[in-house]
């Protein structure tokens, strides 16, 4: 099967500062990744030039095969950015608006239909926000919110669900229902790739972590991570490593 | 299983009373559209006046105004070049807070300030141009050109830096107006120029030519946002997963942008440079304050614009006061009231 991520040799710098230096990796379709390591280690540039919202300086990038820069089925990725990117905050826009965004790529400039109002339905019941519909997103809690985000990926009908720190200013109980319902929806063959800071969480959940510190420091399964001395090189030997206790 | 999210002890705020609001919004709507239309009839109508099959209905659109400023007993309706100053505002009145609805939610309220001084620059170079090659037509076109123009340059620049920043906002701003200035020195001694007219808006200014451009204009504008409401609605409000869906965001920004020079070039004679940005803004955020989607703060907007027009226009022509003010000052007490009303909601609510 074609890998959902390939990165070849990638490497990409803000200005003289290399942020992200010969990465390789394969993400496989289904596959469960952890992205994780410090801050200001280059995981959210690395999950950007995956998307094709910035452009390698060297190596290659393709997704699903065919290489990030002629990619146009936009409407398989199902994207989840950092809070502070998004207009959710302040923008008068509802739940179920928000949620028929994952629509649009599929309707170019046609009208949407009842098909794509069945299916955005059909998202807003998988997360369980059914209820929450006519809310604006500004009066939802963190977790409600980011349900809502997936949802919009979910009516998109994404294969690749990328997520950024999803569940930043997002409480325990909360976060631990929203990493179920990843399972739940990777267990249904969607490939998840998840930058997440906790690092309790990510070998709990995921199924292959990546190590990064602006290079690469580990690729592969969880178990071999847990083995390994990837964190500790990573993170340096001053590094404040956040652990999740269970 | 999705664990059930508790809401049940939350009011909702759907049911009659929702349904009563969704009703009468839609009403003012089509109000405004059948306004709309009549105004877009005149302007047609007049244009067309000297041709045989339509002079009859053009004489009987004048004799229904003055039918109207009988019973009204006023001395408005009578008039052609009232209609076409009152054309003109309708038109603002709505495609100004319709481009305005993406605007302040982009955070680029300042954008629209920023562009009408680049075409006041576009205004002096009508004037001057105009009178050093001897024509005579309105320098609005000028101003459209020069704005457009403008706008592929704050874009052009917002790509570069990767911000809509104040910084490269408030060269372009300054330096247009700058412009302007000089250009308008220089050609005082070439043609008599109403610069006043375009600073601060004068319905006198509004002719039968830039009537008929707002018109066009507008026809166009609502046309495209129509057309591509989705993609507008995506990029203003995650333009990151609008790019990751393969969205043409910079198209999109560029097209935005575009239009609203237009839309601040078509305002421009009734607002005045300096006012016309509030057109874009206030009914917008008075509508952000009571609205509970983004579908409806555009409608909202849309009927905000349409009283603030009416409202400044019936202020300017009883007191014989500047139209862009008046038109601001009611856009700004409906923006204190939408205000109260939902802080009066929320005081309503805790009472309990």
């Amino acid at each position: 099967m074609t890998p959902a991520v390939d990165v070849t040799d990638v490497s990409f710098a803000y200005g003289e500062k290399p942020v992200v230096s010969d990465v390789s990796m394969t993400i496989d379709q289904g596959e469960f990744l952890g992205l994780i390591g410090p801050n200001g280690s280059g995981k959210t540039t690395l999950l950007h030039l995956m998307l094709g919202l910035l452009e390698p300086d060297t190596g290659s990038v393709s997704l699903f095969g065919e290489p990030v820069g002629a990619f146009d089925e936009g409407e398989r990725i199902g994207y989840v950015s950092q809070q502070s990117t998004n207009r959710g905050g302040t923008m008068p826009v509802t739940v179920r608006e928000s949620v028929t965004m994952g629509r649009f790529a599929h309707a170019g400039h046609r009208r949407l239909t009842s098909e794509d109002d069945a299916i955005v339905e059909e998202a807003l019941e998988t997360v369980g926000i059914t209820e929450l519909g006519d809310r604006l997103i500004n009066q939802l809690s963190g977790g409600q919110r980011q349900r809502a985000y997936i949802a919009r990926a979910l009516a998109s009908e994404a294969d690749l669900l990328a997520l950024d720190e999803p569940t930043v200013g997002v409480d325990a109980e909360s976060r631990d229902a929203f990493y179920r319902l990843l399972d739940r929806l990777n267990d249904s063959g969607i490939t998840i790739i998840l930058i997440e800071h906790d690092i309790g969480v990510v070998t709990d959940r995921a199924s292959r972590i990546a190590c990064i510190n602006t290079e690469l420091y580990h690729h592969g399964d969880t178990e071999s991570f847990v083995e390994s001395d990837a964190l500790a090189e990573a993170y340096g030997a001053t590094g404040q490593v956040v652990h999740h206790d269970h | 299983m999705p664990e059930p999210i508790d809401s049940t002890n939350r009011e909702h705020e759907h049911g009659t009373g929702g349904d009563r609001r969704r009703l009468l919004e839609h009403c003012g709507l089509a109000l405004t559209a059948v306004i709309a239309l009549v105004m877009l009839s005149f302007v047609l109508l007049y244009w067309l006046r000297d041709n045989p099959a339509l002079a009859n209905a053009y004489s009987q659109f004048m004799i229904a105004g003055q039918w109207f400023d009988y019973y009204l007993g006023t001395n408005v309706f009578q008039w052609a070049f009232m209609w076409q100053s009152m054309a003109t505002g309708v038109l603002i009145g709505i495609v100004a807070p319709l481009i305005g609805t993406f605007l302040v939610h982009r955070e680029m309220a300042l954008i629209g300030e920023t562009l009408a001084h680049t075409a006041f620059a576009g205004v002096a170079i009508g004037f001057a141009g105009g009178a050093v090659i001897g024509w005579s037509g309105s320098p609005l076109y000028a101003a459209l050109l020069v704005g457009v123009l403008g706008a592929l340059g704050v874009q052009w620049l917002a790509e570069r830096t990767n911000t809509y920043g104040d910084v490269p906002i408030a060269i372009m701003l300054t330096g247009s107006f700058a412009v302007g200035t000089l250009i308008i020195s220089w050609g005082r001694g070439q043609r008599g120029i109403d610069i006043e007219g375009f600073l601060f808006g004068d319905l006198a200014i509004v002719t039968a030519g830039s009537a008929r451009m707002m018109a066009v204009l507008s026809v166009v504008v609502v046309a495209v946002v129509i057309y591509t409401y989705k993609q507008l609605l995506f990029i203003t409000f995650d333009e990151q997963a609008a790019r990751v869906a393969q969205l043409n965001v910079d198209a999109y920004n560029t097209l935005l942008i575009v239009m609203t020079a237009v839309v601040v070039v078509g305002s421009m004679q009734v607002l005045g440079v300096i006012l016309v940005a509030g057109m874009l803004v206030i009914p917008v955020a008075a509508a952000s304050q009571v609205a509970r989607g983004f579908r409806e703060t555009m409608y909202l907007s849309i009927l905000f614009g349409q009283l603030s027009i009416a409202g400044g226009f019936a202020l300017a022509i009883s007191q014989g006061l500047p139209s862009g003010g008046s038109i601001i000052v009611v856009a700004i007490a409906i923006y204190l009231l939408s205000i109260l009303l939902s802080s009066g909601r929320v005081t309503a609510m805790s009472m309990h």
